[in-house]
């Protein structure tokens, strides 16, 4: 049974197809107003596509203009990114709220519900109010909601986005472990790719509501497409056309190849790879360079080089440098990977 | 530091002025009530028979009718607020009508529809033998009628400010929107029900020109306390000054409880 | 009918009253003292037709006078004035109410007004007679017995030895009107100039107990009028031949 849909809505112009096998999760990974939340909503029935279609196996939940399945009878578990818990309910009713909605008696809706709560950890809050929870506990009460129904589809927007980031690394990982557990189909929205690369098996990147690259968290991590992309996987991409080592660049710059390559290609490098020079040098990729921005990033200085390129140095070589003069950046041949 | 401290604790004239007008302009004249009331009196009139009357029928003719605009009003309010009806807006200013109507003439307008002649009231009478106008009934219907908007203008702001994405997560969870209505909404905007309950009660309490127009004034039947104290202002000032302490009194009272009781809860 | 006579009789006086301020180069020395400015009179709420009439008269016979007025309930206006309102004249439709003011200036009985059975148009609960109001399965409306009309009402009946079925107890007489002109009680007892104000929607049955129950208007100047002239003036229009003919063709009677 497969998850096969073709989601296209007016609003934020989406036009997505998106195919998700059992077991499988797959993360839609965008930048804000990519139309990610949009497309949730339309797998979740809340929203209805202007056109395309969502089939789970071989039934039809929306298909303009003859079919529209109301969200409450889809076998759809949401996980909200402020989780909308019930506050008029306690931990244990939300939980259980799924299970009474879908006709399930009320002790085995509760039992069922304390099991889940178990599986995810804040059994001992059952009773307590969502209001009283922090923001960690919510999240998996939130989770335990979107799963005690068994749910075929499990849909979860910016599930980590609401945490603090020492919860939020504690949580991902817990996460990652319920979802393996999952036998569904498991869709992911967020806009954070370490998220996306740790949760999800197969990544689907929305920029304006159009797919830009697919592909496996590492494919997509070591050949970024988009210069979104590559800005979120810390690599610095240009483009150019490529005779054997020599790439012509789009702005005009001459590149020279390790391997050789041919035609429309991405050149991909990291920010780590790039030296600065006050010394001009006549090894192969030397261009004289001028600084437009420095920032410190982890334990490096991040330096922007004609707003084109950024360069990853030590805090001893920036301190060599002089940024008022003329400066020569480099990078070896056989940093540069084309494809 | 401390010119910050005295900056913020001064208050603005140009509203503490007329905010402590305003509150003399609402105390006054109750103040006024209770100093010319005659106490050594209160307790004789207080429980004569027709106080004892006109008060008991106050009391369940405000609650019934608010028990009516309860079961009418809140999903009038959730169709306002929700559903997608055409026309929502026109509706909706209708639906506040009777507030800015004098009550007397949605009195005439009552008898007009419901009255023996009326195209409603003339069915009534006819198919089931029931004649509102002059009946206790009649008193519960023009109550209902003044106080409902109260009721759906307050409960309809509760449900505009309710997260419906609420909703949302129920629908997704397999709520029909039945139970989601029951489970979900309806106890989100829980306070403003209640607060819209207690403004329709009170205003239920205090309904004197529709009633008088659409039920008539008969002691025990459709004679409630406002009726009475209009009536008693004809001839003796002193009692209708205590039928208004009465009155005044025991919706102080009632709101106070149920207050004490939604906070405590 | 009835109400074309009086018509044609307020537009008769209305001319009369032209014709009198017609020579506005002569004012007589002998005649009373030039009155000018506002009257403010405060008259029983089943006064306003023929007040109204009497108003547009006078003025046309004093120009330069306007006449205002608060018409209402005659014990909310005895209330009014000895609150301080600014009344020049006092017209009540009980002498009670009028003794309660104690700044009347000798008061004089200026109209009686009778009872009469007002039914709906065509009479529909078949009411005759007074007796019929003791029947509980007519609808019937009478006036509270703290108001004027309400008052009169129970005197009838006493006097007829007839204890009255009432379903509702109006708090003004045109209160009771109103439900047999919507034809929501088949009978009223109310006033005679009410019925005939009523014009086509009510009907009007005449009772011989009426005459025991008839109610004296009285009529007074007040001690502290802003305008003591005007309110002479205005109370001796009222008095005059002229007024007593627009006050019959109200329907009320000579005292």
């Amino acid at each position: 049974m497969t998850l096969d849909a073709l989601l296209q809505v007016d609003r934020a112009g989406l036009d997505l197809p998106l195919t998700v096998n059992p077991g499988e999760v797959v993360a839609l990974l965008g930048p804000n107003g990519a139309g990610k939340t949009t497309a949730l909503r339309t797998l979740a029935g809340l929203l209805p596509l202007r056109d395309g279609h969502i089939r789970l196996g071989d039934q039809p939940w929306d298909q303009p203009p003859r079919t529209f399945l109301a969200p409450q009878r889809r076998t759809v578990g949401v996980m909200f990114q402020d989780y909308l818990l019930f506050d008029h309910m306690s931990v244990l009713e939300n939980v259980a709220f799924g299970l009474r909605a879908r006709g399930t008696s009320r002790s085995e809706a509760r039992s069922t519900a304390l099991t889940w709560l178990l599986t995810v950890g804040v059994a001992e809050y059952a009773l307590s109010r969502p209001r009283s929870l922090s923001g960690g506990q919510a999240q998996r009460v939130a989770l335990a909601r979107a799963l005690a129904t068994t749910p075929d589809v499990l849909l979860l927007d910016e599930p980590l986005a609401a945490l603090d980031a020492a919860t939020r690394h504690r949580v991902r990982t817990e996460l990652a472990r319920h979802l393996r557990d999952f036998p569904g189909h498991t869709v992911l929205v967020t806009h954070d790719p370490l998220d996306a690369m740790v949760l999800a098996d197969r990544l689907v990147i929305l920029e304006d509501g159009k797919v830009t690259q697919t592909g496996s968290p590492r494919d997509v991590a070591q050949h970024p497409r988009t210069d979104y992309i590559a800005h979120l996987v810390g690599l610095n991409l240009l483009h150019g056309n490529a005779n054997g080592t020599a790439v012509i660049l789009d702005n005009g710059n001459h590149l020279t190849l390790a391997a050789p390559a041919q035609g429309q290609v991405h050149v991909a490098f990291s920010p780590v790879s790039v030296s600065l020079s006050p010394v001009e040098s006549t090894a192969p990729n030397t261009w004289r360079a001028s600084v437009t921005g420095v920032e410190q990033h982890a334990h490096t200085t991040r330096v922007h080089l004609d707003n084109t390129v950024f360069a990853d140095l030590p805090p001893t070589t920036v301190a060599t440098l002089d940024f008022t003069k003329p400066l020569w950046a480099s990078i070896n041949p056989s940093d540069l990977r084309a494809y | 530091m401390n010119k910050r401290r005295v900056s913020k604790g001064r208050l603005p004239v140009a509203l503490v002025l007329p905010a402590v007008v305003g509150l003399a302009f609402l105390l006054v004249p109750l103040v006024g009530l209770l100093a010319r009331t005659q106490w050594a009196d209160l307790p004789s009139r207080l429980f004569s028979a027709e106080v004892g009357e006109a008060l008991q029928l106050s009391l369940v003719c405000a609650s019934v009718a608010t028990v009516v605009c309860v079961v009418l009003g809140v999903p009038l309010a959730w169709l306002l607020a929700r559903g997608d009806l055409p026309g929502r807006r026109f509706i909706r200013a209708l639906v506040t009508v009777p507030l800015v109507l004098p009550p007397v003439v949605g009195g005439v307008a009552l008898l007009l529809v419901l009255g023996r002649r009326g195209p409603v009231g003339e069915l009534l009478d006819g198919w089931f033998g029931i004649s509102l106008p002059f009946t206790t009934a009649g008193v519960v219907v023009a109550e209902a009628f003044v106080a409902m908007p109260f009721l759906v203008i307050s409960v309809e702001g509760a449900l505009r400010a309710a997260d419906h994405r609420l909703e949302e997560a129920a629908a997704t969870l397999g709520a029909s929107r039945w139970l989601t209505f029951r489970r979900v909404t309806l106890p989100s905007v829980m306070p403003g029900v209640v607060a819209g309950t207690v403004l329709c009660w009170a205003r239920a309490l205090g309904e004197f020109g529709a009633t008088i127009t659409f039920a008539g004034n008969f002691p025990g039947k459709t004679t409630t306390m406002p009726l009475a104290v209009y009536l008693a202002l004809e001839s003796d000032p002193q009692a209708a000054i205590v039928l208004s302490v009465v009155l005044l009194t025991v919706s102080v009272a009632v709101l106070a409880s149920l207050r004490e009781r939604w906070v405590a809860g | 009918m009835l109400r074309l006579t009086a018509v044609a009789l307020v537009a008769a006086l209305a001319l009369a009253g032209c014709s009198d301020t017609s020579t506005p180069g002569a004012p007589s020395s002998s005649a009373p003292p030039k009155v000018t400015g506002q009257v403010a009179v405060f008259a029983a709420a089943s006064l306003t037709e023929a007040f109204g009439t009497i108003k547009k008269d006078f003025e046309a016979a004093n120009p330069g006078v306007t006449v205002t007025f608060n018409f209402a309930g005659s014990s909310a206006l005895a209330q009014q004035i000895n609150q301080g309102a600014p009344a020049d004249v006092f017209a009540s439709a009980a002498p009670a109410n009028m003794q309660q003011v104690t700044d009347a200036v000798s008061p004089v009985t200026f109209v009686k007004n009778e009872l009469e059975i007002a039914v709906p148009k065509g009479n529909p609960g078949k009411v005759t007679k007074l007796a019929d109001f003791a029947d509980a399965n007519r609808k019937i409306a009478l006036c509270a017995e703290q108001v004027p009309c309400g008052a009169a009402a129970k005197k009838a009946f006493a006097a007829a030895g007839i204890t009255a079925a009432p379903d509702t107890l109006e708090q003004d007489v045109k209160a009771a009107l109103t439900k047999v002109r919507l034809g929501e009680v088949d009978a009223a007892l109310v006033y005679k100039t009410d019925v005939k104000a009523a014009g086509a929607d009510v009907e009007g049955i005449d009772f011989p107990e009426a005459a025991k129950a008839i109610n004296d208007y009285p009529i007074a100047t007040l001690k502290k009028a802003p305008n003591a002239p005007g309110a002479q003036a205005f109370v001796d229009y009222v008095l005059s031949d002229k007024g007593k003919a627009v006050l019959a063709a109200a329907g009320f009677s000579a005292p």
